[in-house]
């Protein structure tokens, strides 16, 4: 049971990072969106087997919670808007597909160096987790840095969120509370922006930020 | 407990402060929160001087559960804390009794009026405080409601750049005193100041202290270089607030640096001496060079408040060195010199910013190149700023002689000192002092001289009226007072005799004893003073040869014009004017001290243009020091100015940079 309980959480966490890969360089917006929706049932899945192995019960809602609202609401509503928005078939990415994988596999190997050694003497099964994690979170972020879409930065900030539940199951003893309210809050940042990407598009008659910064004063 | 009773008078100035925000457009508002910093400060300064006459030996102090989390705020009153309260109360009690009738001609009183209770507030709470914690915030709230004081005109652009210099200097003495404070209070974060004064620190902390002593107390004080903003702030503010800040915050500052450097610091080494001493004698001197060439009223005058705050840091330098080599009765009198020289100047430069606010209201004009016989008009102001002229021009039998008097003496006492360097420095600042003192004088000849002699220069002189009885009540009870510290000046120094031995373990002979109320510091043999008969033999003197006169001479009363010199000239440009009369001292110590240059534009002849002479000046300190400076974080700021006009894009990719960097260091740590 422990071996193969290691294995097949390793298993699923390094899934998640291949799925942060997957989203990276997709470029379509549904297909990025669809992406998305893998990335949170990879997570769901994950989420679940700590559960099951850690014998946690809690963390089942947890998985409960990353399926039904990460995996379905939030790709369904986001789908919805990118079509209402006009904006399915272009993702705008700054420099290519190309150098953006490197640097991600870079960032992999940089949060595996960091937290092999950092988290020597902890529990393996945390500690690997925590590795991918932090790739997650790292790649996440990277996805933000690297769109100038509205839609795709928003996709980037809930991956990296989703890095964060993963770290946050591996650590077992996060509480329900927390769990719960972090997905709320995840929730209400998708209301928010999503609201706000309609406010842009009224305005500027679309969603590149870039069009934004147009708009300020400033030596821009 | 008179600790108690010093908390509720700075919560009375608090309330005064309340209360003037609300009702401060009434009409009357002014003469209401006046009168009653008047009852405040004297019900203060009757606290503090109860325990300074009469107190029990154990200073009474308390802790309020305010301010730090399980520290609290300590307050405590000792000798010292007492008097500088008497000092600080005085000038109070004064500067409010002045603004009864001053405070009448103000333009914006609900700009002044809130700021000015608590301002006093503010600089009462700085003495009482015993903690670091609470000095800090009391000493800032000191530095904001006198920043805000200061812009209170803010419509004239000179003023809002005086207050932004001011507000910055402010700001970098603070933090100066934050990280003296936090070396003293070390690792554990010991703040009150019980605590500080019990530690054993490490050799090398007191010496960083003290320059950061230095800096921060020095930069409140006026100390140059650190003087610049002093200059154009206290000129800015209301006159009254002139003379608060000018004769009673530099004073606070002066009171920080003995606290520190005295009481907290431990037993001093001799070096310590050197840069207070070089500092105070260069401040002196450089702060009566720029009063002598400057036109300004009350700009002159703060440069005169630079001068003295170096004649009093000179005073704290030699007590530093006789405290170090174990002469406790000569550093006694170098430190009550010192003190007295604190109360001293408070009197006659609050008096003189006052007149110069008289002056102020009843011509509009601050350049003394517009002014011009005004002791017509004005006959009273101008006999009481000519006593106020003669004060701190150092002249026997007023009090700013007895001070410097007795600064001499501890100067005199130098040769006895062991270490060859202070044996040499020791005099040369000596020498300074005697010319800072000679070139105040003649500093103070031509401000009176130009302002209130000869004929108006101006159609506003002309036009001047007398100023208002309260004034002028406030100004005749100052010069009373500088009067009585001149001829009485034995029964302070046993006052502030406790204040002395609390800081160096011993004080000056018992004074008011002596026959005929002399004082001798030392010895009859060597040396003695006697204001009162110095005071006597003027009066009676000057009585007997009016007498002579008006028996004597013609009782032919002849009015002829003033500056008549063989040719009746109607225009008043044809009298000396300020700038002439300090030529010969611009010429002599201008040459190096501004770079003063003069270059006569002489036509051709046959050109009928009138010939000019032009004169520049610089001030090397600005543009040697504060010019740079002010460049290099102009460059810097223009540089880091591309951080606010970046894309959502670019901000995320800095926090994104900044965390790989982070985890990049962190996987290359061995």
């Amino acid at each position: 049971m422990g071996k193969f309980a290691l294995d097949l959480a390793h298993m699923l966490a390094g899934g998640l990072v291949l799925v942060s890969f997957m989203l990276l360089y997709q470029d379509r917006m549904s297909g990025l969106l669809r992406v998305f929706a893998l990335h949170a049932v990879v997570l769901s899945a994950s989420v679940a087997w700590q559960a099951y192995a850690q014998g946690a019960p809690h963390l089942y809602i947890t998985a409960a919670i990353a399926l039904v609202l990460k995996a379905i609401i939030i790709p369904l509503a986001l789908d919805r808007m990118v079509v209402r928005l006009g904006v399915h078939r272009s993702i705008d990415a700054v420099g290519g597909i190309g150098p953006t994988m490197l640097l991600g596999i870079g960032l992999v190997a940089l949060s595996m160096t960091v937290m092999l050694r950092a988290a020597a003497d902890a529990d393996p099964l945390a500690r690997e987790d925590l590795a991918f994690a932090l790739s997650v979170v790292l790649l996440g972020m990277l996805m933000m840095v690297t769109r100038r879409n509205a839609v795709s930065q928003v996709v980037g900030f809930m991956s990296l969120e989703n890095g964060l539940i993963l770290a946050a199951t591996g650590a077992r003893g996060m509480p329900l509370v927390v769990e719960i309210s972090v997905a709320f809050s995840v929730l209400i940042a998708f209301i928010v922006i999503g609201v706000f990407l309609f406010r842009i598009r009224e305005r500027f008659d679309t969603v590149d930020v870039g069009a934004l910064d147009e708009y300020r004063g400033g030596n821009q | 407990m008179a600790i108690a009773a010093v908390l509720w008078g700075v919560a009375a100035y608090f309330a005064l402060a309340v209360l003037a925000v609300a009702t401060s457009r009434a009409p009357g508002a002014s003469r209401l929160i006046y009168a009653g910093c008047i009852a405040v400060s004297l019900g203060i300064l009757g606290v503090a001087a109860g325990e300074l006459l009469g107190g029990p030996a154990v200073p009474s102090a308390i802790t309020l559960p305010v301010g730090l989390p399980w520290i609290g705020a300590h307050f405590r009153l000792d000798a010292l804390a007492a008097y500088f309260l008497i000092v600080v109360n005085l000038g109070a009690a004064g500067a409010s009794l002045y603004a009864l009738g001053y405070g009448q001609h103000e333009t914006a009183p609900e700009r002044v009026l809130p700021f000015y209770p608590a301002f006093l507030a503010g600089m009462n709470l700085v003495l009482v405080a015993a903690d670091a914690f609470s000095f800090l915030v009391a000493w800032e709230f000191m530095s904001l409601s006198s920043w805000a004081l200061v812009v209170s005109h803010h419509r004239e652009p000179e003023n809002t750049r005086a207050g932004t210099i001011y507000i910055l200097m402010a700001m970098f003495g603070t933090l100066a005193l934050l990280l003296a404070f936090g070396l003293l209070s070390g690792p554990t974060g010991a703040y009150a100041f019980d605590e500080i004064r019990g530690a054993r620190h490490a050799d090398w902390l007191p010496g960083l202290v003290l320059m950061l002593m230095l800096i921060g107390a020095g930069s409140k004080a006026g100390l140059a270089p650190l003087h610049v903003w002093l200059p154009l702030a206290h000129p800015a503010a209301p006159s009254h607030v002139s003379a608060l800040m000018s004769g009673v915050m530099t004073k606070v500052a002066i009171y920080g640096f003995i606290r520190i450097v005295f009481d907290l610091l431990g037993p001093p080494a001799w070096w310590w001496s050197i840069p207070v001493i070089g500092l105070g004698a260069a401040t002196a001197v450089l702060g009566v060079l720029y009063a002598t060439v400057e036109r300004d009223l009350k700009r002159l005058l703060a440069y005169s408040t630079v001068e003295n705050v170096g004649i009093i840091f000179v005073g704290l330098g030699l007590a530093l060195a006789f405290k170090a080599n174990g002469m406790a009765g000569a550093a006694a009198l170098a430190l009550t010199a010192a003190l007295l020289h604190v109360l001293n100047h408070s009197f006659f430069k609050s008096l003189l910013f006052f007149g110069s606010g008289a002056v102020l209201t009843a011509t509009g004009e601050r350049d003394i190149e517009r002014l011009g016989g005004l002791i017509h008009p004005m006959p009273q102001t101008a006999f009481l700023v000519l006593g106020g002229c003669l004060a701190i021009s150092a002249l026997p039998p007023l009090n700013g002689f007895v001070s410097e008097w007795l600064l001499f003496q501890a100067v005199l006492l130098s040769p006895n000192l062991p270490q060859w360097g202070l044996k040499l420095i020791v005099p040369a600042a000596g020498a300074m002092l005697a010319l800072g003192a000679a070139l105040s004088a003649a500093c103070f000849v031509r401000a009176f001289g130009i302002a209130f002699l000869g004929r108006p220069r101006s159609p506003q002189a002309a036009a001047a009226r007398e100023t208002d009885p309260v004034s002028r009540a406030a100004m005749g009870l100052l010069l009373a007072a500088c009067l009585a510290a001149g001829i009485l000046p034995g029964f302070i120094i046993d006052a502030m005799a406790p204040v002395v031995q609390a800081q160096i373990g011993a004080h000056m002979p018992e004074q008011s004893t002596n026959a005929w109320l002399s004082i001798v510091p030392i010895a009859e043999s060597r040396s003695s003073y006697n204001g009162l008969l110095v005071f006597l033999f003027i009066a009676l003197s000057a009585l007997v040869a009016a007498e002579a006169i008006h028996r004597l001479a013609s009782r032919a009363l002849r009015r002829a014009p003033a500056w008549d010199c063989g040719y009746p000239e109607p225009s008043p440009a044809a009298q000396y004017t300020a700038d002439s009369f300090s030529q010969p001292i611009r010429r002599v110590f201008g040459e190096f001290a501004f770079l003063a240059r003069e270059k006569v534009d002489m036509p051709p002849p046959g050109d009928a243009r009138p010939a000019r002479l032009h004169v520049s000046t610089h001030d090397l300190i600005w543009d040697g020091l504060y010019a740079p400076l002010a460049g290099a974080i102009q460059f810097a700021a223009n540089r880091l100015n591309v951080l606010q006009f970046m894309t959502i894009r670019q901000y995320l990719s800095l926090v994104f940079v900044a965390l790989v960097a982070l985890l990049f260091i962190i996987a290359i740590w061995p």
